[in-house]
């Protein structure tokens, strides 16, 4: 398997407080890797280092050589940071992605904007092109953020948190396509929701200013509580629980 | 035949003037409006307004005092809020007072008379050189270039800039020459509309423009033909009337916004109750 890229004892701080620390991982072609941890934990760090946002304070990172930096990483924010009421077309949101391959954007190829318009069609949003962002349901602008991050194909893609706005209706499609996406692509998913990591994913990474990595995709409660990565726990329906005071 | 003379120039200059002002706001204005940053270019046009006192003081060019402090705010800003070195608007809100004092200062400090100063607060027609109406020019002309080649780029970092900055090591210059841009636009104008008005020229053609679409490049097309518009009859009006140029201007560009805006509205109010009527009469039937 080829590598996309590795870090080496790496640690990542705000000023002098410590977020990642001595973080050895790897990510290889292909891969589909669940991110999970407490909030506070790093994992919105993580991304932030190997979107080269943050520079590590300790240890590396680097990328395979032999890919080109434009076709590095696609990227799917955990919050537009986009402004809804801005004058821009679904289409063009979309489009702007290229900016993975292009840094400064002149005019579009005809190219582009044929795929701009079939990744519309896969992601269920015909009849939207022109549309505002301001008049999409919380799902439809997910679903735009995604065709966006996926338009350059990068070979890896970051999501952070993506279950949070995914309208239930569309649920089983969008992680559908990301299956369907992993074959071009390595994912490395944040999320909050373990249910769903272990249903979809293949390996998962617990952060928690260290970083664990685990193999399978199955997760169990003995490993969490091992690798010091506290999760919630969620039940269906009326569960007997009590809650007991933490021993010393 | 003088008076005539004196007219027909008039006439010319008012009308390039306006021809000008409009595509120079039209640009700009479309750029600040969507991207939120109308206080922004409120601070950088009071600020250039120090350039203009020292300009007297010195004896230079009060514009090209006003062009230097302009630019050099507004990179000034930009820069100290890229690097989160500052809250922006108190920044913006001290920058935009200490201008004005200096401004006033050199300007009282200067030895005599200055006839010329409420020309550079309410802006006045009689006072546009010839070598301001090319500038003007030239200003058009640089801006339709730059937004014609960098249309896009200039559209995705605007709206989401942390998005392109993930992508762009450009992000930044194109931040730093538009607001350039910008101040220089609301510097050249100034003489038109003046300092305390300038503004507006800026920001009510787009607002206007907005009602009607939502694409970009016809927000830009539209402000210019709307800025266009509004300083003709202003520029008619405040002949005939005898009142300041730059004032009737922007009253009659908001007069045009407010009646706009409020047509709009009504017509959705009515269509709110047809249809609230449609559905009672729907539920009527049901019920029987």
């Amino acid at each position: 398997m080829d590598l996309i890229f590795e870090m080496n004892s790496l640690s990542a701080s705000y000023g002098t407080n410590t977020v990642l620390e001595n973080v050895s991982f790897r990510v290889n072609e292909n891969d589909f890797i669940g991110v999970i941890g407490p909030n506070g934990g790093g994992k919105t760090t993580l991304l932030k280092v190997i979107l080269g946002l943050i520079k590590p304070s300790a240890g590396s990172i680097f990328f395979n050589s032999r890919l080109q930096d434009s076709e590095k990483i696609g990227y799917l924010p955990q919050i537009s940071t986009g402004d809804v009421d801005y004058p821009v077309s679904v289409t063009d949101v979309i489009l702007s992605g290229m900016m993975i391959r292009k840094r400064i954007i002149t005019r579009m190829s005809a190219d582009d904007r044929k795929k701009a318009g079939k990744i519309i069609e896969e992601l269920g949003l015909s009849g939207l092109e022109k549309a505002s962002l301001n008049e999409l349901s919380g799902g439809q602008l997910q679903r735009v953020l995604l065709g966006r991050a996926i338009i350059g194909d990068p070979k890896l893609l970051l999501l952070d948190e993506p279950g949070n706005f995914v309208d239930s209706t569309f649920e089983i499609d969008f992680y559908g396509k990301l299956k369907e996406l992993n074959n071009k692509m390595s994912i490395l998913m944040v999320s909050h929701d373990i249910g769903m990591i272990s249903s979809h994913v293949r390996s998962f990474a617990c952060v928690n200013r260290k970083l664990r990595y685990h193999p399978s995709s199955e997760i169990t409660n003995e490993q969490l509580l091992a690798y010091g990565c506290p999760i919630q726990l969620i039940t269906h329906g009326d569960v007997p629980h009590t809650v007991l005071k933490q021993h010393n | 035949m003088e008076g005539t003379i004196f007219q027909y120039d008039f006439i010319v200059k008012g009308l390039l003037g306006a021809v000008f002002a409009s595509i120079t706001a039209g640009f700009t204005g479309t750029y600040i409006v969507t991207r939120k940053m109308v206080f922004l270019s409120g601070g950088i046009t009071h600020a250039s307004f120090g350039g203009i006192g020292i300009g007297y003081y010195a004896g230079f060019n009060p514009v090209a005092g006003a062009a230097i402090f302009g630019v050099l705010s507004a990179l000034g800003i930009e820069y100290l809020s890229i690097h989160h070195k500052i809250r922006e608007d108190s920044a913006i809100g001290i920058l935009w007072a200490f201008g004005m004092a200096i401004g006033i200062i050199f300007i009282y400090l200067t030895p005599g008379y200055s006839p010329n100063l409420m020309s550079y607060l309410f802006g006045s027609i009689l006072t546009v050189t010839n070598a301001d109406i090319i500038a003007l020019g030239i200003m058009s002309l640089i801006l339709f270039i730059y937004f014609g080649a960098f249309y896009r780029t200039i559209l995705y970092t605007s709206f989401d800039e942390s998005f392109a900055r993930t992508y762009s090591s450009s992000v930044d210059i194109f931040k730093y020459v538009t607001t350039s841009l910008i101040a220089l636009t609301i510097v050249l104008n100034i003489r038109m509309a003046g300092v305390i008005l300038v503004l507006s020229l800026l920001t009510i053609p787009p607002n206007i423009a907005m009602l009607f679409t939502r694409i970009y490049s016809r927000i830009i097309l539209l402000s210019v033909i709307t800025g266009f518009m509004g300083t003709t009859c202003g520029y008619i009006i405040s002949y005939f009337a005898g009142i300041p140029v730059g004032a009737t201007i922007i009253f009659t560009l908001v007069i045009t916004w407010i009646i706009i805006k409020g047509f709009f509205l009504l017509r959705n109010q009515f269509a709110r109750k047809q249809t609230r009527l449609l559905l009672n009469q729907y539920e009527i039937r049901e019920t029987k």
